[in-house]
Parts: structure tokens; C-alpha cells; sequence
């Protein structure tokens, strides 16, 4: 017990001596959560259009004044063939093109139907889809717009009869950064968790200092404990400054109880600390610790459903996303701040994230061998 | 050349000898490109929708089958209560709710107006947004079937056209960025660290004293990693036109060249972080966080430059990997040639010299 | 009377793959004597410390150290030993005192002890000034001279000094050999490994290691007598001549 006291002491003078670690701690959450939410936007708006109109008529003015005033178009050029239009799509100032046939207002007037021509920029196949889809809901306005004196005599309403109505629940407003912030969070949390720990250790190996602990009578999970409490509570001060930030700079205020957030980050903590602390018993220099930890949290963090959904991943996917704790942690976060989840709710998570602590913690104080 | 010979072999000894980090910097790229190609998509797909058929009416079991048979929705569940909707939501179990309203099918046969309720947890409000839209498109086009008098009306139909990639597929926007984000990983943070490296052990002044100059000291360091980049670069291709089927449109002799340059870019910026930096932690911090992260963030490949705020759109111009991954596209992607990319490349190359120009004047100042 | 051994070693052997890095060394190791372990680099002399202070576990053969099996009881011995390796022992990014607190505490020491030994140890290397410097800003001497005195601060029955002298001045290392002698005063047995002869003239009893073997051990007076030569060197030279490992 008293080893610990000491251990404890050593670690927290030399964290504070270390301005590197220092500079990670302030710095990542400021960085993480001041920029990336702005960054990581994936609404889709100011699509770019590039049109081409080869009616010349006033039908087809009314159609483009109808895009003019979407909000989700910007109608950036009009030109007089394809082609033209086609070299804004390459050199990426368009990111649609919308042509309007000769013959558009001729074939309303005798109620023939209409063929419009749109070309989409697909590289990014998200915008390309919501870009599309609001193109057909706006043609589909645009259309039943029409006055009903210049349609059919079968008198039938020319508006569909079946509507749907939507209910945005936890997010009304369908802010962007509201979903990304809790999630980036938890992004922050994992990344000082799992690099720094493991950093420092293989440090510690590479200097030598770790030899002189292992000849002393300093018990295996004493040394380890000494490792993690440090690191522990560093990950719950930055958890905190997180918080207040996301609060005061997004006023996001989580929904669920923030005590439960705090239990889950604890247990949380233990799984992402153990993680760093087995990857640190098998390197042997800093630079190997840092490239094997960088690339394991590329992994769990592009997979835990932070910027993708998981549900739309390939089956076998999915089940190695079960196998990440990240995803649980995301999850949580989410779950807890936007939709104000309780303790049951997120029990059978916690019980997985606990059991990952678990499991890891003892692979590394086992791999950790005081005599090889 | 001899002498320079001897040093390059010690480098890829050094490098060879550590079979972890050769395992990442080879395995990275795979993994990457496959992640990205198989694994990350912004689709949406399989919905877990729960369904409140208040009615029970054979034309709600209609639309509700159409819905079944659909693959972007996945019906977790069919229930009466209206409450046990905040329980699946807040329990994660479903992201949509379907509400028929009682009679629907008599109101709708009636033709009067019938409504749909969609209850969305709007927590991914794109998810949501794309999920109500697909959902509307089936309910509308069922209703089209049903009332298939009303098809005598005129109507507007649009022919759509997917550019350069009609599947959809995510990965013709994350390969180029993979290729940006591997070669800056190994040319600016391994590099950057192993320079570091040295002269944290002491090692680089014996390697000073030796009659060899500076500058080539420096060159046999980076040689090897400029040899891993580049078979790191040709494997990201080959997964990408043999396993993603994303052919390579372009030249690629031009792709090459704009290869080269941005690793001569990469490298003089681990050079520069190197020789500004005295201990490998610092290094790699530096690295990290101020080229990794911001490169990830803000050069395009993850998130569109164009929905960011002014500010960060600004700072994605300083940054190479941002010119590189437009040319990629371009170039591979797209199939255009130099004449399409000759302001970027411009770009590249002036940052490039400049980059290298200020790391050997810092490099030989140090020396000093 | 039989000496208490501190060290008894019975064939010890260590394996690495096929490459035997030491081969059946027998030795013993009287209380309070100051034992040398003399060889060229690769000889093994390393090794030979890391099994006997429980970090590293033998192939084959038997080993005692003060008292305990160095197979069964790697833990009991720790607590009774003290280590300083080439590499240093002592943390650069924590000052003096920290640096003696710490150490004092690892070891069990009472705090009324660590401060009766902290004090003591500061007024014997005259460090009053350095007190509150971090280490890494101390002259290599004096670094040395500081993780001996931590190395020894719980008063072990026997501490290992593994090349502990290494690039430093002889005066330094004179110095240093004085407090090796306090210690073996205080009944400390010291283990050093070395590769200065001037060092090996300063220990009770030697033996120089040859390719994972031990060619000879006895006194230095004897050594010289048996071989026929008037200094250690030649008698390292002529021993070390045949070795095929290290340089």
C-alpha cells in the first residue's frame, strides 16, 4: 500500500515535469473539440449546380428561379451546352449538372411527359445521393406547383393524398455538432487514455528506469497500479474540461444524469488504460509504441461509429464493432447526452466495457514480467 | 559514394531489424484501404424501424411488406404501444418509428388526406434526414400504385447520371486520402522520430564527426522511408484497382510524379520537425498533432472542406496534403491530365521548396 | 568456522537459443568481501548479475543469494539487495531528494529512516547545494556516486554494481571506490562487474570471465603470483587473448 503512495508520487511529479504530456493534455481537447466539430459536417447544402437551359423559356426561368431559391442549391453558372458545364463538374466548381431540354415548356403545354437531364458528381457518394434526392423532392414541388387550371380534366387532386410527417426527436433541430460533440469526447478520452499510457511505459524501458523498479520489492500489480491511477485521473480531468467546453462553446448540456457519465468513463478508463498498458509490453522502443498504438486507435476509432454508421456496415463488420470498445463508449456518450439514457439503459454496455478492463489488465500485469 | 553507400545500408538495417514497426508501416495501408472500401460508407442501410400499425388494415400490411422487402430498412419490431418507442430509441434498438394512424386505410381508400407519422431519433440528424426521405419516396411510390388513375397526370421525370462513380461507393474519396495519410505518416512522423532518435541517444554527433557531410547523412536517413512510401503507395493502388475495383483513369506516370513531389514535401517536413525537436516524444507529438491530426481533419478526404467555416477552410489551403489529395482525384479518379492540375501542383511544388529550402538552412544552423 | 556465502553459485548456465551465453560458472561469494567480476564486453558478466539478482532466470544449474534460490524465491531476494546497472538507476526528471525518498520508500523504509538516511546521505557526498536539482543536471560523477548510495539506502546484505564506473574520469572513480569501501565497512558485500584493471586491483577477490567462463578466481595478489605477471592487465591479456566473443 505504501509503495503505491510513493509510486503515485513519483509518477505525478514527473507527468507535471513533462511538458510534452502536458501539452497533449491541454492542447488535444481544445484542438479535437474546437475544430473538429466544425470540420466534421457531413449536411449536405450549397450543392453547386451548373445549368443548362436549352429551352430559353419562361417555364423553364420558373424552374430555375425555383432552384435559385432552395437553400440547399446555389446555382453557379448557365451555359449553353454540356460540355461547358461538364469542365466545371472536373475542375470541381459544380457539383451538378441540370439540363433543361428544348421543348420543356412546348411538352407542358400539351401535356406530354418531360425528361430532365442531371449529371452528378459522384466521388462523394453521400452528397451525390442527399444532392440528388433534394433535386427530385424540389422537381417534385416545382411540379405539383403547377396551377391545376393548365392540368387533366380527370379531376383528380393533383396533390398526393398520403403525406408523411416527420418528428425529430433528440435533435429537432438537426444540428450536426450536437451529435458529433459527444462523440468526439469520447474520441478524446480514448486517444490520452491509450497513447499516453503506453508511451510512457515503453519511455521507462527505453531509458532503463524500469529495471531498477524490477529489482526492487515492488510487487508487479503495484507498479502497474502506480502506471494507471495517474493516467486515470488524467483522463477524467480531461473528460472535464471536455465537458465545460462543449457546454460553453456548443451549449451542449447533457440530457442523462452526468454522474452516469462519469461511471462509465471510470470503468471506461480502466479498459482504454489496459490497452495502452499491453501494448507497452510488447514494444521495445517509443517509436514502436507509437506507431502500433496510433494504428490500433485508427482502427477502433474509424469503426466505433463515430464518423460512419454501423448499421450500415457489412455484417461481419458490425460484429468486430463488438468487439471494439470504443463503440461502447460513443454509444454511451451519445445515448446518455442526447437522448438522456439511465443506468439500465446502458447496464449491459457497462457490463462489456468492464469486462474488457478485465480481460486487458490482466494480459498485461501477466505479460509483465518482473524475471524473463 | 561508397561512404554514402555504407550509411544507407546501416539506415535500412535500422529499419529492417525492427519487425513491429515494419509489420504496421506495410500492414497500414491494407488495413486502410480496406476499412474504407468495405467497411466505412455514409449509406444508410438496414434501418431498425419499429412499426405502430394502429390500424391493421390490409393496406397498412401493404406498405408495411413493401417496407419489409426493402434493404435499407430492417423492421426490428411491431407494436401497439406508442411508449415502447422511447424505450428502443433510448436503448439504441431502433432509429425510426412508423406510426399508422387508426383507419388508415378507410381514410386512404376514402381519399382523404392520410398522414404518416415518421418518428425519427434524429441523434445522427443525416442518418435521420436520409432515412425519412427514403422511407417518403416508398410511401409515395406505393401510394402511385394504388392510385393508378392519378398516373394519367403530366409529369417531370429526371434521368440521373452518377459521374465517375455510379455504385456510390465511398471509396473513391478515401483512397487518395489513405495515399496522403500513409505517406505522411511515414514520411514526416517516422522520419521525424528517427532523426530524433539519434540525437536523443547521442548517436547523430558520431555520425557528424564521420567525413561525410551533413546533407548526405541526412539523405541515408530518409532513403529508406522514401523506399517503404513508395511500396506502400504502389500497394494502395493495386488494392484499389484489384480489390476495390477503382481503376486508375489518369497517367500513371503523372500520378507518380505528383507522388514524388509530395513525398519530398512529407520528408522535408519530418526533416524540419526533427531538427526543431530534441527528444522523440516531442517529435512525435509535433507530428501528431500538429501535421497528423489537422491533416485528417481539414484536407478533405473525411470531411468536405466546403461545409466548413471560412477560418478552417482557409487553413486547409496551408496544407500540402489538402493539394495532393485534390490532384489524386483528379488524376485518378477523374482522368484528367496536367493541364487540369497545373495550379495545384504549382502549389505543392512551391511549398514544397520552400519546406525544403528552411529545414537544411534550420539543419545546418543547428550544426553550428 | 564456514563464511557465510552471500552468493553460492553451482554450474549456473544461461541459454539464449543455441547460443550459450553462460557456461557452468561455480563461485562463491564471502560476507562482506568487495567480489569482482572481470571481463571484456560480451563475456557475459552482465547476464551473470541479472541472474543472481532475480531479473533474469537461469538455464541450468543452481544459485543462491543470500540464502535464497534464485529459481523459488527471485521476490525475497530483492528485498535484501541493492542494483546499480551501467544504464543508471536514478530518474533524471526527479530532483535529488526526490529521487532518495523514493527509493527509500520502495524499500520500506520508515519515513523517521528516510530522513535520518537522506540527511546522512547528503552530508556524505556533500550535495547540500544539488539538493533540489533535477539529476539529469548533475555531473556524471556525481550521478554515480548518488545511485550508489540509493542503491545501498535499506542497508542490503550485498549490492550488484553492474559496470557502475563506466565514462568516468579516474579521480571520480577513485571516489567512488572510496564509498564501495564504507560500504563493504558496514558488512555490505559488494558485487562489481568491471572493465578497468585499475578497478579489479581494488577488489578482495577477482575473477575474470572469458567467453561465458570462468578462467580464473582468487585474490589479485594471488592471480598475479600464479600467472607470472606484475599487473592485472597482462594477466587479463593473456587470458582474453584466446576469447572469441566481444571486443
Amino acid at each position: 500500500m505504501r509503495t503505491i503512495k510513493f509510486l503515485l508520487g513519483k509518477e505525478l511529479k514527473q507527468i507535471f515535469r513533462n511538458k510534452s504530456i502536458l501539452a497533449i493534455i491541454v492542447v488535444a481537447p481544445i484542438i479535437q473539440l474546437l475544430i473538429l466539430p466544425f470540420a466534421a459536417n457531413y449536411e449536405v447544402r450549397d450543392i453547386d449546380v451548373s445549368l443548362v437551359d436549352r429551352d430559353h423559356s419562361s417555364y423553364s426561368r420558373k424552374l430555375i428561379s425555383k432552384i435559385q431559391g432552395s437553400n440547399y442549391f446555389r446555382l453557379t453558372h448557365c451555359d449553353d451546352s454540356f460540355d461547358k458545364a461538364y469542365r466545371h463538374i472536373e475542375s470541381d466548381a459544380a457539383d451538378l449538372i441540370l439540363e433543361i431540354p428544348n421543348g420543356f415548356e412546348r411538352n407542358r403545354i400539351l401535356e406530354k411527359h418531360q425528361q430532365l437531364f442531371i449529371a452528378v458528381n459522384a466521388i462523394n457518394g453521400t452528397k451525390a445521393n442527399l444532392g440528388a434526392n433534394y433535386l427530385i423532392r424540389t422537381l417534385q414541388e416545382f411540379n405539383e406547383g403547377l396551377p391545376t387550371g393548365a392540368m387533366n380534366n380527370s379531376g383528380l387532386a393533383q396533390r398526393s393524398n398520403l403525406e408523411v410527417v416527420f418528428s425529430n426527436w433528440y435533435n429537432p433541430h438537426l444540428n450536426y455538432k450536437r451529435f458529433m460533440v459527444p462523440g468526439i469526447l469520447a474520441l478524446l478520452v480514448t486517444m490520452i487514455g491509450g497513447f499516453v499510457t503506453a508511451l510512457n511505459i515503453v519511455k521507462e524501458k527505453e531509458v532503463g528506469t524500469i529495471e531498477q523498479i524490477n529489482v526492487t520489492p515492488i510487487k508487479k500489480h503495484h507498479f502497474i497500479l502506480g502506471k494507471l491511477i495517474p493516467f486515470w485521473v488524467l483522463g477524467n480531468v480531461v473528460f472535464t474540461i471536455g465537458l465545460l467546453i462543449s457546454q460553453l462553446v456548443y451549449g451542449i448540456v447533457s440530457e442523462g444524469s452526468i454522474l452516469l457519465l462519469y461511471g462509465f468513463i471510470t470503468v471506461y478508463l480502466l479498459a482504454v488504460l489496459g490497452f495502452g498498458l499491453l501494448i507497452s509490453t510488447f514494444c521495445e522502443s517509443q517509436q514502436q509504441a507509437i506507431l502500433i498504438t496510433f494504428f490500433f486507435m485508427m482502427i477502433f476509432i474509424l469503426t466505433a461509429g463515430l464518423f460512419t454508421p454501423i448499421d450500415s456496415m457489412p455484417e461481419w463488420a458490425q460484429f468486430t464493432t463488438k468487439l471494439n470498445p470504443v463503440t461502447y463508449l460513443i454509444e454511451v456518450m451519445r445515448m446518455v447526452i442526447l437522448k438522456g439514457s439511465t443506468l439500465t439503459d446502458v447496464l449491459p454496455k457497462l457490463g462489456v466495457v468492464a469486462l474488457f478492463g478485465v480481460v486487458l489488465n490482466t494480459w498485461a500485469i501477466f505479460n509483465y514480467k518482473k524475471t524473463n | 559514394m561508397k561512404r554514402l553507400l555504407a550509411f544507407i545500408k546501416k539506415e535500412f538495417a535500422h529499419v529492417l531489424r525492427d519487425k513491429k514497426t515494419l509489420l504496421i508501416l506495410f500492414g497500414m495501408p491494407v488495413v486502410q484501404v480496406l476499412l474504407f472500401g468495405f467497411v466505412l460508407t455514409h449509406e444508410v442501410k438496414n434501418v431498425k424501424t419499429l412499426i405502430i400499425d394502429q390500424s391493421q388494415d390490409a393496406t397498412s400490411a401493404k406498405l408495411i411488406s413493401k417496407i419489409k422487402a426493402n434493404p435499407y430498412f430492417k423492421i426490428e419490431a411491431s407494436t401497439l404501444n406508442v411508449r415502447r418507442v422511447e424505450q428502443y430509441f433510448k436503448k439504441g434498438n431502433a432509429k425510426l418509428a412508423m406510426v399508422f394512424p387508426a383507419n388508415f386505410g378507410r381514410e386512404h381508400a376514402g381519399l382523404h388526406r392520410t398522414k404518416i407519422q415518421l418518428i425519427a431519433d434524429a441523434s445522427d440528424p443525416n442518418y435521420a434526414t436520409t432515412a425519412e426521405n427514403y422511407l417518403t419516396a416508398i410511401v409515395q411510390d406505393f401510394n402511385s400504385e394504388i392510385n393508378w388513375e392519378a398516373d394519367i397526370r403530366y409529369t417531370i421525370q429526371p434521368e440521373m447520371r452518377m459521374l465517375y462513380n455510379p455504385e456510390l461507393k465511398g471509396a473513391p474519396n478515401f483512397v487518395p486520402g489513405v495515399m496522403a495519410l500513409v505517406l505522411m505518416i511515414i514520411c514526416v512522423m517516422m522520419t521525424a522520430i528517427s532523426i530524433a532518435k539519434e540525437k536523443e541517444t547521442g548517436t547523430m554527433e558520431i555520425l557528424l564527426l564521420s567525413p561525410i557531410k551533413p546533407f548526405w547523412i541526412i539523405v541515408s536517413k530518409i532513403i529508406p522511408h522514401l523506399v517503404l512510401s513508395v511500396i506502400d503507395v504502389i500497394s494502395i493502388l493495386l488494392l484499389s484497382v484489384f480489390v476495390l475495383d477503382i481503376p486508375i483513369k489518369g497517367s500513371v506516370l503523372l500520378l507518380m510524379a505528383e507522388s514524388t513531389l509530395f513525398v519530398v514535401n512529407c520528408l522535408s517536413l519530418g526533416i524540419f520537425i526533427s531538427v526543431e525537436t530534441s527528444s522523440q516524444q516531442a517529435a512525435m507529438l509535433i507530428s501528431l498533432m500538429g501535421m497528423l491530426l489537422p491533416t485528417i481533419l481539414l484536407s478533405g478526404f473525411m470531411f468536405p472542406i466546403e461545409n466548413m467555416p471560412e477560418v478552417l477552410q482557409w487553413g486547409s489551403n496551408l496544407l500540402p496534403a489538402k493539394w495532393f489529395y485534390t490532384i489524386v482525384k483528379a488524376i485518378v479518379i477523374k482522368g484528367l491530365g496536367f493541364p487540369a492540375i497545373w495550379k495545384e501542383t504549382l502549389i505543392l511544388l512551391a511549398i514544397t521548396a520552400s519546406l525544403l529550402g528552411i529545414s537544411l538552412k534550420r539543419f545546418k544552423i543547428r550544426l553550428e | 568456522m564456514t563464511e557465510e556465502h552471500v552468493i553460492k553459485t553451482d554450474k549456473l548456465t544461461k541459454r539464449f537459443g543455441d547460443f550459450t551465453a553462460i557456461h557452468a560458472i561455480t563461485f562463491k561469494v564471502n560476507k562482506g568481501e568487495i567480489f569482482g567480476f572481470l571481463g571484456a564486453n560480451g563475456a557475459g558478466k552482465t547476464t551473470a548479475v541479472r541472474m543472481l539478482c532475480g531479473l533474469s532466470r537461469p538455464t541450468s544449474g543452481n544459485a543462491e543469494v543470500v540464502g535464497c534460490d534464485v529459481y523459488k524465491q527471485p521476490e525475497e531476494i530483492k528485498k535484501n539487495i541493492g542494483y546499480m546497472s551501467q544504464k543508471f538507476s536514478l530518474y533524471e526528471d526527479l530532483t535529488v531528494l526526490e529521487n532518495i525518498r523514493f527509493f527509500g520508500g520502495i524499500y520500506g523504509l520508515c519515513s523517521a529512516r528516510i530522513k535520518s538516511k537522506t540527511n546522512e546521505l547528503i552530508e556524505q557526498l556533500g550535495l547540500q547545494n544539488e539538493v533540489k536539482k533535477l539529476v539529469a543536471s548533475l555531473p556524471l560523477g556525481w550521478k554515480q556516486k548518488l545511485a550508489f548510495s540509493v542503491a545501498i539506502i535499506h542497508n542490503p546484505k550485498i549490492v550488484f554494481l553492474d559496470e557502475p564506473t563506466s565514462g568516468v574520469d579516474p579521480l571520480m572513480r577513485r571516489q567512488f571506490w572510496e564509498l564501495i569501501y564504507e560500504a563493504a565497512n558496514d558488512e555490505i558485500t559488494v558485487f562489481v562487474t568491471t572493465h578497468y584493471m585499475d578497478e579489479a586491483e581494488y577488489c578482495d577477490r577477482l575473477s575474470i570471465m572469458v567467453d561465458g567462463r570462468i578462467e580464473a578466481l582468487d585474490t589479485p595478489r594471488n592471480l598475479k603470483e600464479r600467472f607470472g605477471v606484475t599487473t592485472l592487465d597482462e594477466l587479463f591479456y593473456q587470458l582474453a587473448r584466446e576469447a572469441k566473443r566481444g571486443g
